[in-house]
């Protein structure tokens, strides 16, 4: 069973479209629980009810359309392919507009599960279009006055209220915008399942070859920026690495300059005594670890890798903008 | 179990990926406080306003500050601020760039606890029962009621059990009233949050991508370089600790020999007689560890052909090193 889990797990990973899916329909399983936990209260007043039923309508939808394109990773990959400037690399507008066109579909998934899981449960259309029905189609509300009419269909959806508590033609009401609603929400459903299904049929039939190089190129643009930012970790790695080690051997280099206690690295010295670098004493630790804080080393390993003596020379940084400072050791005078 | 190792391994691999693991946890945990929570109205004139507004406001903030306690990066952050300017420059970009991701990252929580105290409604009900609009939802013209009255009245609504303003005001109605009000306050404030994140994560790559890509880089840098020299440090600390406690063992054999007659040992003593490093009997092992703890070895390691004491036997003080010209070497002080 383990097992499983791992390979699903990995298969979701392996595929950058595969993760979008995925997101994709946890985005739609959160906005159906978000629904039911949701306790939608009508606030039975004239103007209130239209306007809490279209907002809890409409607005959610758009939450979770944005939410969509900000968990989608191929979003910023798009934005950036768009935006960058064209340099040696031609721009394809085909593969932009290819990459727009999937984010959106997938994005667009949890708002209409949500407008269709609120249709189809018909609290919110029965709260908007309550005060909207016709009296004259309802027994109990024919012969009641126009202000008064509308002061009762506005209580309409909410069953606890004292003066509808035991109305027949609430009841009517209730039942006859749910029948609306229901009917909507099938619909709804029905036309884009159709709309999906026709879509899918007939692209084969327009630009198939289009479309397999906008795929092809979209999922290298995907899949080279990811390589590209393994690489930078990779070498940043490197980087500190070498960095570090340097740094240690110039602590050994200084410590020997300074001291004429040598600590002599015979040649029959343990493997262990290796990895010491020359640093064999409690001072000299403490020394380390106090010039790691106050004085790092330069971001500047081309004396490593070309094998220059130390001390020859402090290069300027490669990334900061101030100029940099002469080293601390040459400015100390007699304590 | 399993599975948790699994996702832990899995979000551990990747730092990034770690810290919206805990992002996630904390909004998760910040909902389940909530329902958690046996929030208990005062029903009093100016208490509502203060207890609701508080439980509001205040738990965000802790929330906040918590995101920010239970990132690693925040030491790594105040550490790259702090740190003396020595031969690395200090680059403002790159701590701009650590200090929004982190803000980024424990700002969620809190929006998770408004969001879900909005749409509750229970805080702004507590809150703003006071100022309900008698005159349109109930009658304002009921007669024998001061201002101060009509407050305190209003001020029960939230409890239910004790509400005696039934004919100034419907009980239900006030709170129908108040937590749609609430809830359209909630989705309008969720709907703002993730139309700024929006913007944020859009306008990044129009405007600022290679300062972005240059900040991102040197961020992850010292973090990895820190982790690394930490790893380095440990295992100098160990070859450290190997090479003296074996250099306190050899000093123990040494003085044995010198002060008691060699033992016959046997022709053939291979190599675990070696790892006794002459210490085979109960007495002697007893020696070598109540000197160990009474008489601990100085941190400075001998090297292996000059033979030292380790002051155990008495009288034999280790070879002093050639005075050192002190000068230069205070200058690494100086800083303190």
């Amino acid at each position: 069973m383990m097992d499983r889990f791992r390979m699903i797990f990995q298969y979701f990973q392996s595929n950058s479209e595969s993760v979008m899916n995925g997101i994709c329909g946890l985005l739609a399983l959160a906005s159906i629980k978000i629904y039911t936990c949701f306790d939608f209260s009508c606030p039975c007043l004239p103007w209130y009810n239209l306007a809490y039923g279209l907002g809890i309508m409409f607005v959610p939808p758009i939450t979770l359309f944005v939410c969509g394109l900000i968990l989608n990773r191929q979003y910023l990959v798009m934005l950036e392919e768009w935006r960058r400037p064209q340099g040696q690399r031609k721009k394809d507008l085909a593969v932009i507009r290819y990459m727009c066109f999937s984010i959106m579909q997938r994005a667009m998934v949890a708002p209409v599960v949500w407008i269709v899981v609120t249709l189809l449960d018909g609290k919110c259309l029965i709260c908007a279009f309550s005060s909207s029905v016709d009296p004259e189609k309802f027994v109990g509300l024919a012969n009641v006055s126009p202000v008064q009419v509308q002061q009762l269909l506005a209580k309409v959806p909410c069953k606890d209220d004292e003066l509808m508590r035991n109305n027949t033609s609430r009841k009517a009401v209730s039942r006859y915008l749910r029948c609306w609603s229901q009917a909507l929400g099938w619909s709804i459903l029905l036309i884009l399942i159709v709309a999906v299904f026709l879509a899918r049929w007939l692209r084969p039939c327009f630009n198939q070859a289009t479309l397999l190089q906008a795929r092809h190129w979209s999922n290298y643009i995907d899949i080279e920026q990811k390589i590209f930012e393994e690489t930078c970790c990779e070498h940043s790695r490197l980087f500190a690495h070498k960095c570090i080690l340097h740094f240690f051997k110039s602590m050994r280099q200084e410590i020997k300059l300074h001291s004429f206690s040598l600590p002599r690295q015979g040649e029959g010295a343990e493997g262990g005594e290796d990895l010491l670098q020359g640093i064999t004493d409690q001072d000299q630790v403490n020394k380390l670890l106090k010039m790691w804080y106050y004085e790092k080393p330069p971001l500047d390993i081309s004396q490593v890798t070309q094998r220059h003596a130390l001390g020859q020379e402090r290069s300027s940084l490669p990334w900061a903008d101030s100029p940099s400072t002469q080293s601390k050791f040459l400015q100390h005078t007699d304590v | 179990m399993d599975k948790f190792r699994m996702i832990f391994q899995f979000l551990q691999s990747n730092q990034e990926s770690f810290m919206n693991g805990i992002c996630g946890i904390m909004a998760l945990a910040s909902a389940q406080m909530y329902s958690a929570f046996d929030f208990n109205c005062p029903c009093l004139p100016r208490y509502n306003l203060a207890y609701g507004l508080g439980i509001l406001l205040v738990p965000p903030f802790i929330l906040f500050l918590l995101g920010f306690v239970l990132n690693n990066n925040v030491s790594m952050l105040a550490e790259e601020w702090r740190r003396p300017q020595g031969q690395r420059g200090k680059d403002p970009a790159v701590l701009r760039y650590m200090f929004c991701s982190m803000a980024q990252r424990a700002m969620i929580a809190p929006a998770v606890w408004v969001s879900v105290t909005l749409l509750d409604g229970k805080c702004i009900t507590c809150a703003f029962c006071t100022s309900v609009p008698v005159e349109t939802l109930g009658n304002a013209s009921h007669p024998g009621l001061s201002q101060g009255e009509m407050k305190r009245v209003l001020a029960r609504i939230p409890c239910k059990e004790i509400y005696d303003g039934q004919e100034l005001i419907a009980n239900e109605v006030a709170i129908r009233y108040l937590r749609c009000i609430s809830q359209a306050l909630g989705w309008c404030f969720l709907l703002l949050m993730t139309m700024l994140a929006f913007l944020v994560r859009s306008l990044r790559p129009c405007f600022t991508q290679a300062a972005f890509l240059k900040s991102r880089y040197w961020s992850h840098y010292i973090d990895i370089e820190r982790k690394l020299f930490d790893e380095t440090c440990a295992e100098h600390a160990r070859s450290f600790a190997k090479v003296c406690i074996q250099q306190f063992f050899e000093g123990m054999s040494m003085d044995l020999e010198l002060c008691h007659p060699p033992r016959k040992a046997p022709a053939d003593a291979g190599e675990a007689a070696e790892k006794l490093l002459g210490i085979i009997d109960q007495g002697t092992m007893n020696t070598a560890l109540k000197s160990w703890h009474r008489c601990k070895p100085p941190l400075h390691l001998h090297p292996p052909a000059l033979p030292s004491g380790n002051g155990w036997a008495g009288g034999e003080q280790p070879p002093v090193p050639p005075p050192v010209p002190r000068r230069e070497m205070a200058a690494y002080y100086s800083q303190v």
